[in-house]
């Protein structure tokens, strides 16, 4: 008898509908699989006869063939196991054909019948959505993602006897569901972290709020101990919340990852932090079963690099092209597969070696050592940032008094202003942030009058810039002039950027 | 051949320097005379203890073996091709200054022109790795100093001393630069741009044959030509032990005043200027302090520092006035005026626009001192 189930597979951060198919004939008994099957698809085939017979099914001795469909897909991941056991049974008449109907299937079989949890459950609930499903029968560990998408029912199950409970409408189970407001809300009240707690650190925390305005790529560069690391993890808490559908991106991107940890859906901006040795692989996605990588991890986020030159060269060049492009297209034989990675990248680095250029009564480095532990990056990821910060050496004063700090809450207020601004500006284009200005946008939204032209014309000759560093001073100006809520860009603003202005080089140290 | 020939020769003679080129020339009166002596004669001098110290076997070995006059015309013709000068001390052109020094060098290489017997001179020396205050004040002190006619030499190193070379040209002054290394060899590389100012407007000077490498044991021994050249030395931020401190050493044992700029009590990078200020060098803090020693009746002809701060509006001045020689951070900036950190910023890009103060490192401030 002839059956079909339906599931859905994972292809970059969206999923594919997949129809697995069983007949059960007479012949010899053999259980077969086809359906350009990874090994772990194929193992499939154990589990599920084990599982079957766990859960109290007789598999007669019959000629079981199993056909996942479209053929010419690759499967992978192991969510067809328990599509492939309803579809047996289906076959084996245990369930009658039109229960599975509109009805999308996924999770991995243990032998004991139990059913575990799978990766990348929420942009699968979601394309079943889209295709019109009616229902989805997922993993309960996954439950919370499914619960997310709503327009259609999903049911979480622990075993494969419940599965076939539910279809067969023996027992009547309530789907699931979550209060997405309070889970948002939740998001806000448990962070813990705020800019208030950095002493300090005036200059930094200005350039900050103003890269987090215009999503500009910051560098900081600073003193081992100046906080570097403490000011960066408390970006997210000045980027304005997520929306829903960032949210929903996000969690896609976090649920094929397999990185929810229990968790309906991401509410919080991320922050990653990888190590300095991270390979180039992880850091952008790919590998033999294309992951997201850390720069996908991040989108909608902060990517924060540490000691940015003692990361390996190549794995931060790769960086260039998807920071420019907002996403990661992982080219592989069989297809390839875009992640989206719309971050903003932060950097942390020493101005030397020993960490403590130029004060010199610590620093011994010579100009030459200073410029060689520069050079390790390269000019053109330095043309990626366009705001460069020194964080200062913090001192008693600092730590101790300096009276009380702005909280994150105050400065995000500031930060979603500005970023008001910039959408109404650039509305009914595809330019969100100053950061994505190109050099004839600039022109456009970038006037000056002829006191600030004058002004950076002098500058542009007497420091000597480059036409990049000119293009990235408008921008940040323009972001700067965003904060105050004025459309003019003023001389003051021209000054504070090019104090922003990244370091060239050329003009390193003297 | 010819008499400078025969010099060149005597100069070049492996495993003899100075020294035992003394005692050679005492007995035989010139290098041609060396050149000409049997092997006889000098087996005999030997054996009469005429010729002391280190004098071996190999060395007279040497000097018999060296004579070939082809190769020595071929050498000393392609020098003359190179635009390298050759000066030996039996010659008038020789440096007088140098010869009261015990181990003066027999012969000198130089591009470019030699010191006059007449000229004042001055030596600046100071760090490698050197700080914004370094470098604001040896331009300062080296271009006024070669504004008033005084050369300034050193030694084409990295940091104070390149420093001073180019202030000194800079002003259309005149600098010499004594190697370590070979005459024809830049070393530094990144000084080349410098080295071929200072062969258009002073001079290059070496007593290493061309082609020598710059071993670090070179360059002590060149210190002893820098400090005999000069009629004062100035030392600019030196550690407590510090290459410059030989050059110092040197210039005490041949009579050198001996001028030290000084830096902050807690200043590594001073400390060796500050112990040298303790024992009694004589502290510098504006060019007269060196000026009024070198220059009979000198008058306040020298610029002092400027006085720029009438040209700068209220704001601009506060700003400039939380400045120094230090590097300041436009934190510590705008937490010294209590002004906001975009009036700040603003402010700085102004002064430094004008050419009030300057970028060293980037975020960090210093006033221009000239």
């Amino acid at each position: 008898m002839f059956s079909k189930a339906y599931s859905a597979a994972v292809h970059g951060i969206d999923a594919v509908m997949i129809s697995v198919e069983a007949d059960i004939s007479d012949g010899l008994p053999i259980f077969d699989m086809v359906g350009y099957l990874a090994s772990e698809v194929k193992e499939a085939r154990e589990r599920v006869r084990i599982a079957l017979k766990n859960a109290g099914y007789h598999i007669p001795a019959k000629r079981i063939t199993v056909n996942l469909s479209p053929a010419d897909i690759r499967k992978e991941g192991t969510a067809f196991d328990l599509p492939v056991a309803i579809a047996i049974l289906t076959a084996l008449g245990h369930l009658p054909q039109e229960d599975l109907k509109g009805t999308l299937i996924v999770g991995e079989l243990s032998l004991n019948g139990n059913v575990n949890k799978v990766n990348g459950v929420l942009p699968i609930v979601y394309e079943a959505k889209e295709r019109g499903y009616e229902r989805c029968i997922i993993p309960k560990e996954n439950a919370g993602e499914g619960a997310v998408v709503s327009g259609i029912r999903t049911y979480g199950v622990a075993s494969l006897s419940e599965a076939v409970e539910l279809l067969s409408g023996r027992a009547s189970r309530k789907e699931e569901a979550i209060d997405l407001d309070t889970l948002f809300e939740q998001a806000n009240q448990e962070d813990g972290m705020d800019f208030c707690e950095v002493a300090g650190q005036r200059a930094a925390k200005r350039a900050i709020e103003i890269a987090v305005s215009g999503l500009h790529n910051i560098l900081m560069i600073g003193p081992p101990g100046s906080g570097k690391t403490m000011l960066a993890k408390r970006i997210p808490t000045i980027m304005p919340e997520l929306s829903f559908e960032e949210s929903m991106e996000l969690s896609k991107i976090y649920s094929i990852a397999g990185l929810m940890n229990q968790q309906a859906l991401i509410v919080r901006r991320p922050f990653r932090s990888p190590h300095h040795t991270i390979t180039t692989t992880a850091l952008i996605g790919g590998g033999r079963i294309p992951k997201p990588g850390e720069i996908s991890l991040a989108h909608h986020g902060v990517l924060f690099l540490d000691e940015l030159p003692e990361f390996q060269k190549n794995a931060i060049e790769v960086l260039r092209q998807p920071l420019e492009e907002k996403a990661v297209t992982v080219a592989r034989l069989g297809a390839s597969y875009q992640y989206p990675a719309s971050c903003m990248l932060v950097a942390a680095m020493n101005p030397c070696s020993c960490g403590y250029y130029p004060d010199r009564n610590r620093c011994d480095c010579s100009i030459n050592m200073v410029k060689r532990y520069l050079g390790r990056i390269s000019q053109p990821l330095l043309d990626r940032f366009d705001i460069c910060i020194e964080a200062l050496q913090m001192n008693y004063q600092d730590l101790h008094g300096g009276g009380p700090q702005e909280s994150s809450q105050e400065i995000r207020k500031r930060v979603e202003i500005a970023r008001q601004m910039q959408l109404e500006r650039y509305r009914g284009q595809k330019i969100y942030f100053n950061s994505q200005l190109t050099p004839k946008t600039i022109k456009k939204y970038c006037r000056l009058n002829s006191a600030e032209q004058s002004l950076l014309e002098e500058a542009f000759v007497k420091l000597n810039l480059s036409a990049r560093a000119y293009h990235r001073i408008l921008k940040v100006a323009r972001t700067i002039a965003d904060l105050e809520q004025s459309e003019r860009i003023t001389s003051k603003h021209i000054s504070e950027a090019i104090c922003y202005r990244s370091i060239d080089q050329k003009y390193w140290g003297e | 051949m010819l008499q400078e020939e025969y010099r060149y020769w005597l100069a070049n003679l492996p495993g003899i320097g100075p020294r035992k080129i003394n005692q050679l020339l005492q007995i035989f009166g010139s290098a041609q005379e060396v050149y000409s002596a049997g092997s006889e004669v000098l087996q005999a001098l030997k054996r009469d203890g005429l010729l002391m110290g280190h004098f071996e076997e190999k060395d007279l070995e040497t000097i018999l073996t060296n004579r070939n006059a082809e190769k020595i015309k071929l050498q000393y013709a392609k020098l003359q091709r190179d635009g390298i000068y050759f000066v030996s001390r039996e010659e008038e052109g020789y440096p007088q200054k140098l010869l009261p020094i015990f181990d003066a060098p027999y012969g000198l290489y130089y591009k470019g022109r030699l010191p006059g017997q007449e000229e004042k001179l001055l030596a600046v020396v100071g760090a490698r790795d050197c700080s914004p205050y370094g470098i604001e004040m040896t331009n300062y002190l080296a271009a006024a100093i070669a504004r008033a006619g005084i050369a300034v030499v050193s030694g084409l190193a990295r940091g104070i001393d390149s420093y001073a070379h180019t202030a000194a040209v800079g002003v259309g002054g005149t600098s010499y630069a004594v190697l370590g290394c070979g005459i024809d060899i830049c070393y530094p590389r990144e000084n080349l741009k410098l080295y071929m100012k200072l062969w258009q407007e002073g001079g290059i000077i070496s007593e290493y044959p061309p082609g020598t490498s710059p071993f670090a044991g070179n360059f002590p021994m060149r210190n002893r030509i820098i400090s005999g050249l000069s009629d004062g030395i100035l030392l600019i931020e030196a550690k407590e032990k510090s290459g410059s401190l030989i050059t110092v050493d040197y210039g005490l044992e041949q009579g050198k005043e001996i001028y030290v700029l000084p830096g902050r009590a807690n200043d590594r990078l001073s400390a060796g200027c500050n112990n040298l200020i303790k024992m009694g060098a004589k502290l510098v803090t504006t060019p007269r302090d060196i000026l009024e020693d070198l220059i009979m009746n000198y008058e306040q002809s020298v610029d002092e520092l400027k006085k720029n701060n009438k040209l700068l509006e209220s704001t601009g001045k506060i700003v400039y006035a939380s400045l120094c020689l230090e590097p300041k951070h436009i934190e510590g900036i705008a937490a010294e005026t209590g002004l906001g950190m975009d009036i700040v910023m603003e402010q700085l890009l102004l002064l430094e626009l004008q050419g009030f103060i300057k970028q060293p490192m980037k975020n960090y401030f210093v006033q221009c001192s000239y």
